[in-house]
């Protein structure tokens, strides 16, 4: 098919790696705007979701966060904070940011809340207080789904950065908003391409970071075991 | 000169005399927003199921299945409009194409995660009380599977209706199209509207999923869930 | 039971409005019709004074009697008129010299004689007939700043040579390859490559807001837009033929073109003058009062409606 030739023709083009306009250059913006959005709603959100789980005070709001979230259009979200604070990063981060709060809170929460009760009794009756419970027996086990929603709002904001070109600004969108003005089709399917390789090495490079941060007794089938034989070593 | 355009102060974010003169097209935006989100997951299903089904039936097939669906959802929306339109053009069809590829991708994921979370011994039983395959299947596994379908759907309707806003750089919109207008006159009163009104209309939409999972699944009631 | 309760209201509340969505039935198709010759979709691309024309357009065909929808704010004139060739609109308002180079990527005609000619085949064999003419016209321009005018001495395009380098140009992604966009800056005036091409958009928020905040020195715009005079900014003069003519011209599917709606619409090109089409767009650039209202108004001032 000729789109097909056209596309892998621009995406091997060497003169779409190198320059301003390159790929490089256009993954690296796209990336900042993800990393540093994901990163400050991550620091945020994590010990909002972990309060509300140690403590299980506000627990409907975290539930539901979620699925809130999801409901928040991104483009209206970019769009209006344009009107308000006209060109710039601002908007594309804080639309990726509303983004990735609703997973990292829902997960957090959901992580600490369904530590195993006995498991939470068995540390407080060694003698550990609350603020030992959480950091040494339920931070570690909710880690699994901590990472998955944390994963999830990573890829969710990989995938909505191409936003960012809407407003002016780099990113791996520019793509597809150029090419559409320029009807280059080979453009924005190469775009298209480029946004979902990214999605699927964001996936799976967390998936990676995962395994290594949880703990290595800990699947997540596995995890009362695991925990119930190292609370009785311990005492 | 100054710094730019006066920021919008927060007077202006909503000029309600607008709102007022705009009921009209805000109501048709509201309606066409309905319209294009109920058919998307309407024909996500009725293609899903078949697909769940075959995934189901032959574990073979699952691993593919998801596989490419998955792919497809890594692909932007924007994008997937503006591939469609050389083909399709400025019509209903490439938004109604585009919005039923990504609920059929979370339809079938949820669909056979439902059916596989049927519990073996259930199914045990049901295959020695001489249930043939189908019975089987319509009588024990999908009514057990709602609760996960019944969620696959909720969260289907949800991004949909947040999707939609999106076919607004398409000539379609919903919703979509006051976040167009109020970008173009740079003016925030359409887009708060517009941000309200997809939120309402989700959160809705959600909670009506929600009671018909109640009124469809009488035995998990009494469990206090 | 509480939650079910609620549940079941919002069932029926959304039960409701599928069943009122499903009967309206416009709304959905967003006003494609089958083309009848007594209907006609007007459309228009994504900025003020585009809305304000097929409103325009749209008051005076429905006066003649005529069946109109109108569909505007489609996107920029690459997603939109091939709506126009595939007939999912009927009318659009446009600019002579722009469709030229939009169908002629290599059309170097300059004057508004010179430009219709070269159109009139064009169009012809896609379908189209262009109508009347305004004497109006919405040209493209290179806008600075009071302050970047002052301070690298702009008056005229041709003082941006040699200062190029150090300014950054912005404006809608096809200006980096389109003849009378900065090739054609290289070609008639000479002018060396800028420091930097920042895509935008076409005389939208983005090359506005980006030229006010200092991200761009130099910006693409439009020359009846509002916002020039709002923020005093200084278009440079074009001091060599480099530009087209930038007629207001209704431009139609044959088909749909009869001589009710060619009549109609000759009567409110006549009267469309460049210092009424400012006018007109600072009403809705600037008082941000709807494009809709604006047409009207000034249509019922002329006598038109």
């Amino acid at each position: 098919m000729n789109v097909v030739n056209e596309v892998l023709a621009w995406l091997t083009d060497p003169a779409q790696w190198s320059g301003p306009d390159g790929i490089p250059v256009r993954t690296l913006q796209h990336l900042w705007y993800s990393v540093l959005a994901t990163a400050i709603a991550a620091a945020v959100a994590l010990p909002i979701g972990v309060y509300i789980g140690h403590t299980g005070r506000g627990a409907i709001v975290a539930v539901n966060l979620t699925n809130l979230g999801r409901a928040i259009p991104s483009l209206g979200i970019i769009i209006l904070m344009f009107t308000i604070f006209g060109f710039g990063i601002a908007p594309i981060l804080v639309t990726l940011f509303a983004l990735a709060i609703p997973p990292i809170v829902t997960n957090s929460y959901i992580g600490v809340r369904s530590v195993d009760p006995d498991v939470r009794e068995a540390a407080e009756g060694m003698g550990m207080r609350g603020r030992q419970v959480l950091w040494r027996v339920e931070l570690p086990m909710a880690m699994p789904l901590i990472m998955a929603g944390i994963r999830t709002s990573a890829v969710q904001v990989v995938a909505t950065a191409t936003l960012a070109a809407f407003v002016g600004l780099g990113g791996l969108g520019r793509y597809l908003i150029d090419g559409l003005a320029q009807r280059d089709l080979a453009e924005v399917v190469g775009g298209a391409i480029l946004v979902a390789v990214l999605s699927l090495v964001t996936e799976l490079l967390l998936g990676r970071v995962q395994t290594l941060v949880v703990s290595k007794g800990l699947t997540e089938r596995g995890a009362d075991a695991a925990v119930r034989a190292k609370v009785e070593k311990a005492a | 000169m100054t710094d730019g355009p006066a920021p919008v102060l927060a007077a202006e974010l909503i000029r309600w005399s607008w709102i007022g003169d705009h009921l009209d097209d805000i109501r048709d935006d509201l309606l066409q927003h309905v319209q294009l989100t109920f058919l998307a997951v309407l024909l996500g299903l009725l293609l899903a199921f078949p697909l769940s089904l075959a995934a189901f039936r032959w574990p073979r097939l699952y691993a593919p299945i998801l596989g490419s669906t998955g792919i497809l959802f890594t692909i932007p929306s924007l994008a997937l409009f503006i591939l469609l339109i050389p083909f399709t053009g400025l019509s209903i069809s490439t938004s109604l194409i585009g919005l039923t590829m990504y609920t059929l991708l979370i339809l079938v994921r949820n669909i056979v995660e439902g059916l596989r979370g049927v519990d073996r011994d259930v199914r045990e039983a049901a295959e020695a009380m001489g249930y043939t395959r189908a019975r089987q299947l319509f009588q024990v596994e999908l009514p057990l599977a709602l609760p996960v379908i019944i969620a696959g759907i909720r969260i289907a309707t949800v991004t949909t209706i947040g999707l939609v806003t999106i076919t607004a750089l398409i000539g379609q919109g919903g919703l979509g199209q006051l976040f167009i207008d109020g970008f173009t006159l740079n003016f925030a009163t359409p887009i708060v509207v517009g941000i309200v009104l997809s939120a309402l209309l989700a959160f809705t939409a959600d909670l009506a999923l929600v009671g018909l999972q109640h009124q469809l699944t009488p035995w998990a009631r009494s469990r206090g869930r | 039971m509480r939650r079910i309760r609620l549940g079941g209201a919002a069932v029926a509340a959304c039960l409701a409005l599928v069943l009122a969505a499903c009967g309206g039935d416009d709304a959905l198709e967003g006003g494609t019709q089958p083309n009848e010759q007594s209907s006609v979709t007007v459309g228009s691309t994504n900025f003020s004074e585009q809305l304000i024309l097929a409103q325009m357009y749209a008051a005076v065909l429905e006066k003649a009697g005529v069946d109109v929808t109108v569909r505007p704010n489609l996107g920029n004139r690459e997603v939109v008129f091939p709506a126009l060739e595939k007939g999912e609109i009927d009318l659009l308002p446009e600019y002579n010299g722009s469709v030229l180079s939009f169908l002629n990527p290599d059309a170097t005609q300059t004057t508004s004689e010179e430009v219709n000619t070269a159109l009139t085949p064009l169009l012809d064999g896609k379908g189209l007939v262009a109508l009347q003419q305004s004497p109006a016209e919405d040209k493209d321009g290179w806008a600075v700043t009071k302050e970047t005018a002052d301070r690298y001495g702009l008056a005229k395009v041709s003082d941006l040579k040699g200062k190029a380098g150090q300014l950054v140009v912005g404006g809608p992604p096809e200006l980096e390859t389109r003849p009378a966009g900065l090739p054609g800056l290289k070609k008639v005036y000479g002018i060396e490559d800028f420091k930097e091409f920042k895509a935008l958009d076409a005389g939208g928020p983005l090359t506005t807001s980006a030229l006010n905040k200092g991200d761009i020195d130099v910006g693409r715009v439009f020359t009846t837009q509002g916002a020039i005079d709002e923020f005093g900014w200084v278009v440079l003069e074009e001091d060599k033929p480099l530009q087209p003519a930038q007629n207001i011209v209704p431009i139609g599917r044959k088909d749909a073109m009869t001589d009710q709606v060619k009549q109609a619409l000759d009567a409110i090109s006549a009267k469309i003058t460049t210092e009424e089409l400012i006018k007109l767009n600072k009403l809705v650039d600037v008082d941000k009062q709807d494009p809709e209202k604006v047409a009207n108004d000034w249509l019922t001032q002329q006598g038109l409606l």
